[in-house]
């Protein structure tokens, strides 16, 4: 144990410059002209202090595809990226549906200690959309579980959907709904449309997943049930969310970078790399995540991180598996897309990569989420918003090299992360 | 122009250049008892088809044959494909044995643009999923400026499951750069959602277009579209979308009726239509071989065409 750090010349929330006095994994000072007592010095030279993020999505395929990815390759790309909770997804092999699984993938994010691994438990038993998994003792297990998601599979049974919004109550959980109506999207390769027509592949209409969120606001109201939607990707679903929150529905939601960032012309490649589900959108869409996210009817960005070995990319897009990496490239997506365009500030991206995704995640009991002052634990980020890099997949820490961002030049770059005063990232460079 | 992946690879001067080309192979074969030009001697074409094919495939095998190619067929089912090798490893498979052209026919739209990244040879799309089939396209224009000596302001009208067919929009694209005027006409739930950025007309009334066009095609329609609710039954979509005689009479004097083949007689055309002097289905035949030989030889850039 070090006697703390003392972070000099910072600016929480991209403001005026403070020195941040870290002890004990809490914030012990904040003010200028601070004395290092003893502490490692890291001198912040204006880069932006943010709260350490967090992500309500992340897949991080252990157990069953340690070859994509592992809990300590997903972690590692997680602090890179400037989080200290990730959420990890239940469509794991075995699926993560009881106490055993769950307390396994949380125990292998503890042994990491890079990121705090909150494993979503999953709905439904192995994911079959038929009966209700173990609930109750996932939340009851030292992996504390209260997100649940069948995540890669929608809750289609609208009675069992209904049950399990009730259900999660008894112990404060939340559903995270995968809004995708299957008979709409059977076959589907990429966002119906005017590219799909032309390239021959089989359309994923918008009307799949408006239609799934629209039942399910209307379930959350009628029992009084709090509702989370993963991965919204069209205007439709974001002007059906602002309608459910205008009536006081207890619903949150949350947006993808690469919804942010990328439109439904680049499947024209034919490169699986693009291929994803919800699939990538148009640019109306793109233009209505980005007022949603601003305005705060978009809770959350949340990353779908979806690690896939070489070989289920680099195949025919028909036989590849769809998803692509987020966690090392999220905020500089959001500061792109966001910032750069003047449509949140920091302070709005703080609260909405990391208060909000702790307050629905239920994170924030282990201190994520919280303000850079005086007394709350000391998770946060280093950024320094003002370099560009090119991405180079072959650098990046996860186990998969599934990045749509290859070759790209993004905006900003996560100097240091800190987990409970602890540094994960220093100098760019992950600590384990 | 290295691939042929798509009737939009080819501009105005270049889908001209394939007809003409065709039609020079078409006259320094006429008459001869030989059948065979020297043009691509030393040079191997692969057929790589994972979908079952006998006419483009066997169109493909022959035209590389007249040009005296060395030709070597791999089909899913005899080959390492069932075995579950990747197009990937196959690709390279190719590459290691010198290939100088891929001819490849695939259920998965986009395979040829795949396969174009991983070998140095030509890829030419012989038919990729629902996305396109561009040599098809070529051969029906070329039947087309044959039969009725222009593409230019012709209206060309093509009837049935455009959703699902690569040779309507191999169609679409080929014909609109080459000045003809396009009508698709379908069932709604058998037009896809976008078809709206397409260059042509859309209609969902057969009789109301057939007078006014000079080419009518139909598609190839299966029964399978049926259990998914495109239509009600095939009787229905007959009634509706099939040409029969009494259509047919519909037609202007000079107007011909085409079909890619295979046929479904009784579905989508009528015996009496698909037999009658209107029909140009077995001239569509022979042409192919024509217009593969001269995409062959264009993109391997074989010798002279002999006068």
């Amino acid at each position: 144990m070090t006697a703390g750090w003392l972070l000099r010349g910072v600016r929480p929330y991209g403001e005026a410059p403070v020195d941040l006095l870290i002890k004990d994994g809490a914030f012990a000072e904040v003010g200028s002209g601070l004395r290092a007592h003893g502490a490692d010095v890291l001198d912040g030279g204006g880069l932006v202090a943010l709260p350490g993020l967090v992500d309500l999505h992340t897949h991080l395929r252990e157990p069953g595809r340690e070859d994509a990815e592992t809990v300590a390759s997903g972690s590692r790309a997680a602090a890179l990226g400037g989080f200290t909770a990730v959420h990890a997804m239940a469509n794991t092999d075995p699926v993560a549906d009881t106490a055993g699984v769950v307390e396994q993938v949380w125990r292998l994010g503890r042994e990491t200690g890079l990121v705090d691994v909150a494993p979503v438990g999953a709905v439904t038993v192995g994911l079959g959309g038929s009966q209700l998994a173990e609930l109750g003792a996932m939340a009851d297990s030292a992996a504390r579980v209260r997100m649940f998601s069948d995540d890669g599979h929608c809750v289609s049974d609208p009675a069992l959907m209904r049950r399990a919004l009730e259900y999660v109550k008894a112990f404060g959980g939340v559903i995270a709904q995968h809004a995708e109506e299957h008979r709409l999207t059977e076959g589907a390769q990429m966002n119906e449309g005017v590219h799909s027509a032309r390239l021959g592949l089989t359309g994923w209409p918008a009307a799949a997943e408006e239609a799934i969120i629209a039942r399910d606001v209307l379930l959350a109201e009628h029992v009084g049930s709090r509702l989370h939607v993963c991965h919204v990707s069209t205007a439709g679903s974001v002007e059906l969310l602002r309608w459910a929150k205008g009536r006081g529905v207890d619903v949150t939601a949350e947006v993808t970078p690469h919804h942010l960032l990328l439109t439904d012309e680049l499947a024209a490649t034919y490169d699986p790399v693009y291929k994803v589900n919800p699939p990538l959108r148009t640019a109306c869409d793109v233009e209505a995540l980005r007022a949603g996210l601003a305005d705060g009817t978009i809770d959350a960005v949340a990353t779908d991180h979806a690690p896939h070995a070489v070989e289920d990319k680099e195949c025919e897009w028909g036989a590849a598996r769809p998803g692509m990496l987020g966690l090392q490239q999220a905020l500089s997506i959001v500061q792109l897309t966001m910032v750069d365009t003047g449509r949140l500030d920091w302070r709005g991206v703080a609260d909405r990569m990391s208060a909000r995704p702790a307050r629905i995640g239920g994170t924030v009991r282990d201190g994520h989420g919280g303000d850079l002052v005086a007394g709350a634990p000391a998770n946060l980020l280093l950024l320094d918003p003002a370099v560009t890099s090119v991405v180079d997949p072959a650098e990046l820490a996860s186990r998969s090299r599934n990045t749509p961002y290859a070759g790209r030049e993004l905006p900003g770059r996560v100097v240091a992360t800190f987990l409970r005063g602890v540094p994960t990232v220093l100098d760019g460079k992950a600590q384990a | 122009m290295k691939h042929l992946l798509s009737a939009a690879d080819l501009d105005r001067e270049a889908a001209t250049l394939v007809l003409d080309t065709a039609a020079q192979i078409d006259a320094a074969l006429a008459g001869r008892e030989v059948k065979k030009l020297p043009t691509l001697r030393g040079r191997t074409v692969v057929n790589l088809f994972y979908e079952d094919s006998t006419r483009t495939r066997i169109s493909f095998e022959l035209a590389a044959k007249r040009l005296s190619a060395d030709v070597i067929t791999f089909s899913a089912k005899g080959s390492s494909v069932s075995k579950g090798e990747s197009l990937k490893d196959t690709a390279l498979t190719l590459e290691a044995m010198g290939a100088d052209a891929v001819v490849v026919r695939h259920s998965m739209s986009g395979a040829p643009h795949r396969l174009a990244q991983w070998v140095r040879g030509s890829v030419v799309n012989a038919g990729d999923g629902t996305h396109e089939h561009p040599t098809q396209a070529l051969l029906d224009a070329f039947t087309m400026r044959a039969r009725l000596g222009r593409l230019e302001g012709l209206r060309v009208t093509i009837v049935g499951d455009v959703l699902h067919s690569r040779v309507a929009r191999s169609n679409v694209l080929l014909l609109s750069t080459l000045g003809a005027e396009v009508t698709v006409v379908a069932p709604p739930t058998l037009l896809p959602v976008g078809v709206d950025a397409w260059p042509v007309e859309v209609s969902f009334d057969l009789d109301q277009s057939l007078p006014k066009a000079d080419v009518v095609m139909m598609l190839r329609v299966q029964r399978e579209r049926m259990s998914a609710s495109y239509f009600p039954s095939p009787r229905e979509y007959s009634r509706r979308y099939g040409l029969d005689a009494t259509r047919m009479a519909m037609l202007a004097e000079h107007a011909i009726v085409m079909h890619p083949g295979p046929m479904n007689r009784g579905m989508e055309i009528a015996a009496e239509v698909a037999d009658s002097v209107r029909s140009t289905i077995v001239e569509q035949v022979s042409n192919g071989l024509s217009v593969r030989m001269a995409v062959l030889y264009l993109l391997l850039g074989g010798a002279e065409v002999a006068a």
